[in-house]
């Protein structure tokens, strides 16, 4: 058995309610490591040669919640979800952290595939080497707090009705909250109430599969690892690296970008992006720090980082909202991308995102899209049923509860910023494609490429991701590094030296992976099925390489104020770097991965399913 | 202490963009190269208080005996509060080392405010509505 992990995958057909034990071959572990890439490889082979076919959100789609090898062993341990997108109709590796993964680890298994659709709500439950199906009547439909009372209770009852004397019985679980239960395109797969897989949308997979949550208790050790002493050495020297020079990242997290990313490289959505600067002090992480934040650490088992707070809004209207202290996505895209300006008011927002299980990055791009359209006129009084001004906390929130409903225009928003742009031109008349800020179905991370001191001109474009901001594309090898991240399952904001994980990765499974076969043969390969599926997508929606590898309309735009003032991307810059980053690669002018290449990296497969739309 | 149970120390945030320094009429303010702190010129000061003015925390003041400036020069880069603090275990106030990554470094800027601004903030924190009533 291959040191670092637990062994065996729970295989679980919900259609049939068969629940059954599968493994992989020890080669393709090594080749594909786990999360993203096992998934990627996982639904390859189950649904590669009908991908065009598999409706994201029907039946036929598997969704997948895998650990790696470094999860849990490794500081930062993530579970990374996947599956075709509702989002992209590709595959995109989404990851959140907290203890299921860990658990999950614990119980014997690596990770949970879902194929099929129950026919009432169910939730599964895996405790050591057992993997059950249970009614999840009792929590479909319930907010994220009582859905966790609920649930927590229930699992504590049962597991110490079955072991009377167990010392801990507290499980750790994933779920999707009612966004995902509506299956709203923009839906999180959620953990401990306010952490988020958001990119990829698979809390609408997830609600699809009437799968409310998947829930984990273990009791057996974390998996042997090749070099216990290695190990250990090299985990001390992480943590103390993250302890001696991450003081920032522990001291406040990214929660105080809100006002300086903004203000200081013009990178932060305002207002639907029409601009990316603002200087309001007020918006600073010194204000959330000072009069919210309760907690100065909230890490998650394992993790030495801890850029967690907790926020509390103890007295004025908003009284009673918890959260986790809004990180720098959560601020910009709840706070000046919606004209909000007030971290009382962010935290609001946020704390119902996360209640909701939005996506606390895809979600609020779509509501500050219609804010955008209302701005515009092209929707009225008359389309949503109140006024939407910028700013305007409480009719964001009534339209967040439209679009969990799908009441009126919400069913339509439901569908996401892109499909919901698509629709809304049709009924209106006018096009309003431009005003939606996505890459590939995907809304964008809170970093803009206008200002050029953040995000380069083709990290969302080339990005077999989409929008996520976490997987940017420079050249041909940057983004191996988040490939690698996302399939061992850990935290970037624990990556202390970029170098010291290959060799954390060889004590741990003993399997000589070095950086150089990741950059050049392994990471490539899990990067060529996502596009491969990216390119075929369906089936509503296509992708055109010429047309879709491209920023959003938006992005042209010149800023029209702040220090950077008139400055935009430059088209002409982006096709010569995508040019560049195709041909570095090996995908041909159009786009599309060369025969050659695939046949080098040993993706036949792939190969035969492009032939098709390689004309 | 304005609000009981509410301390807040009042400590110069040491801007990047020094708007004390840019204000002094006689050139006696300077930054020092090594640690980037406030640097005065005894010699140079003329006591106007120009300075106190132009920082938005209003940490500066004038020497009670001397009337020249006084700015936190970081005591050389190894400040002795900091030392106190910790020496104490009361670990309130701590040095965050940054390294010059992202966009130049944390804004120091943000956090130069008053005490009476930060005590409204925190008294909320600590009490809740109670804190409202007791600014």
């Amino acid at each position: 058995m291959p040191r670092g992990y637990a062994g065996k995958f729970l295989d679980v057909d919900l259609s049939r309610g068969t629940v059954k034990d599968t493994t992989f071959d020890d080669s393709i572990l090594r080749s594909y490591v786990g999360g993203r890439g096992l998934a990627a490889k996982i639904l390859w082979d189950r649904l590669g040669d009908r991908w065009n076919t598999v409706d994201p959100v029907g039946p036929d789609n598997i969704f997948t919640a895998l650990t790696g090898p470094m999860t849990g062993i490794y500081p930062g341990a993530r579970i990374c979800c996947s599956g075709k997108s509702p989002q992209s109709n590709g595959i995109i590796g989404s990851t959140c952290s907290g203890e299921f993964p860990s658990e999950l680890k614990c119980t014997g298994y690596d990770g949970v595939i879902v194929s099929g659709k129950a026919s009432s709500p169910v939730y599964i439950l895996v405790t050591d080497d057992k993997g059950e199906i249970r009614d999840a009547s009792r929590i479909w439909g319930k907010e994220a707090l009582e859905m966790t009372k609920i649930l927590t209770k229930e699992v504590r009852d049962e597991l110490k009705r079955r072991t009377p004397f167990a010392a801990n019985c507290e499980p750790g679980f994933i779920y999707c909250g009612p966004a995902g239960e509506s299956r709203v395109r923009t839906a999180a797969v959620m953990q401990k109430l306010a952490h988020a897989a958001g990119y990829g949308g698979y809390g609408a997979v997830m609600g699809s599969k009437n799968l409310k949550a998947i829930v984990a208790k273990g009791t057996k050790p974390m998996p042997d690892v090749m070099s216990p002493s290695t190990v250990n050495i090299l985990r001390e020297k992480v943590e103390e690296g993250i302890i001696t020079t991450r003081d920032r990242m522990r001291r406040w997290g990214t929660g105080y970008g809100g006002w300086e990313v903004a203000a200081r490289s013009s990178s932060e959505p305002v207002r639907s992006w029409q601009d990316e600067w603002h200087d309001e002090r007020a918006f600073g992480g010194d204000k959330f720090d000072a009069k919210y934040w309760v907690k100065r650490y909230w890490s998650d088992f394992n993790c030495v980082t801890g850029c967690l707070k907790l926020a509390v809004i103890k007295a004025g209207p908003l009284k009673g909202a918890i959260t986790d202290n809004p990180d720098y996505e959560l601020q910009a895209f709840l706070g000046p991308n919606l004209g909000v300006f007030d971290p009382g008011e962010c935290i609001y927002l946020a704390a119902l995102m996360d209640s909701l299980g939005f996506s606390g990055i895809n979600g609020p791009n779509t509501l500050a899209f219609v804010g955008e359209l209302y701005q515009r006129e092209i929707l009225t009084h008359d389309d949503l049923g109140f006024e939407l001004e910028w700013g305007d906390v409480k009719a964001f929130e009534r339209l967040a509860r439209m679009i969990v409903r799908r009441e009126g225009i919400g069913d339509v928003l439901a569908e996401g910023t892109y499909r919901a742009a698509l629709k809304i031109s049709q009924m209106k008349g006018v096009d309003v494609t431009p005003f939606a800020v996505h890459v590939k179905g995907v809304e964008i991370g809170a970093h803009g490429t206008r200002s050029g001191l953040d995000m380069n001109p083709i990290g969302y474009a080339c990005s077999v991701q989409g929008g996520d901001h976490t997987s940017r594309v420079v050249d041909a090898y940057t983004d191996m590094q988040s490939v690698y991240q996302d399939s061992a399952v850990y935290c970037s904001f624990c990556t202390f030296d970029p170098n010291l994980v290959w060799e954390f990765h060889r004590a741990l499974t003993g399997w000589d992976v070095t950086k150089e076969e990741w950059y050049t043969t392994l990471g490539p390969r899990i990067i060529h099925i996502q596009r491969a599926a990216e390119l075929i997508g369906g089936p509503d929606i296509t992708w055109d390489p010429a047309k879709d590898d491209d920023n959003p309309p938006r992005y042209y735009e010149p800023l029209p104020s702040g220090p950077f003032k008139g400055k935009t991307t430059d088209r002409a810059v982006v096709q010569e770097l995508k040019r560049e980053y195709y041909k570095a690669i090996g995908w041909d002018e159009k786009g599309i991965p060369k025969t050659e290449t695939l046949q080098r990296l040993g993706l036949d497969d792939v190969d035969r399913v492009l032939r098709r739309i390689r004309k | 202490m304005l609000v009981p149970g509410v301390e807040i120390p009042h400590l110069c945030a040491q801007c990047s963009d020094y708007p004390c320094v840019a204000s002094c009429p006689t050139k006696a303010l300077s930054v020092s190269e090594r640690t980037s702190a406030v640097l005065v010129d005894n010699e140079k000061c003329i006591s106007c208080g120009k300075c106190i003015e132009a920082c938005p925390g209003k940490v500066p003041f004038l020497h009670p005996a001397t009337k020249k400036a006084l700015i936190c020069d970081l005591c050389d880069g190894d400040p002795e509060c900091v030392k106190a603090c910790q020496k104490a275990n009361f670990d309130a106030i701590w040095l965050v080392r940054e390294p010059q990554v992202g966009f130049g470094g944390l804004s120091h800027k943000l956090f130069a405010r008053t005490p009476e601004e930060v005590t409204k903030d925190v008294a909320i924190n600590l009490y809740g509505e109670k804190g409202e009533e007791l600014i």
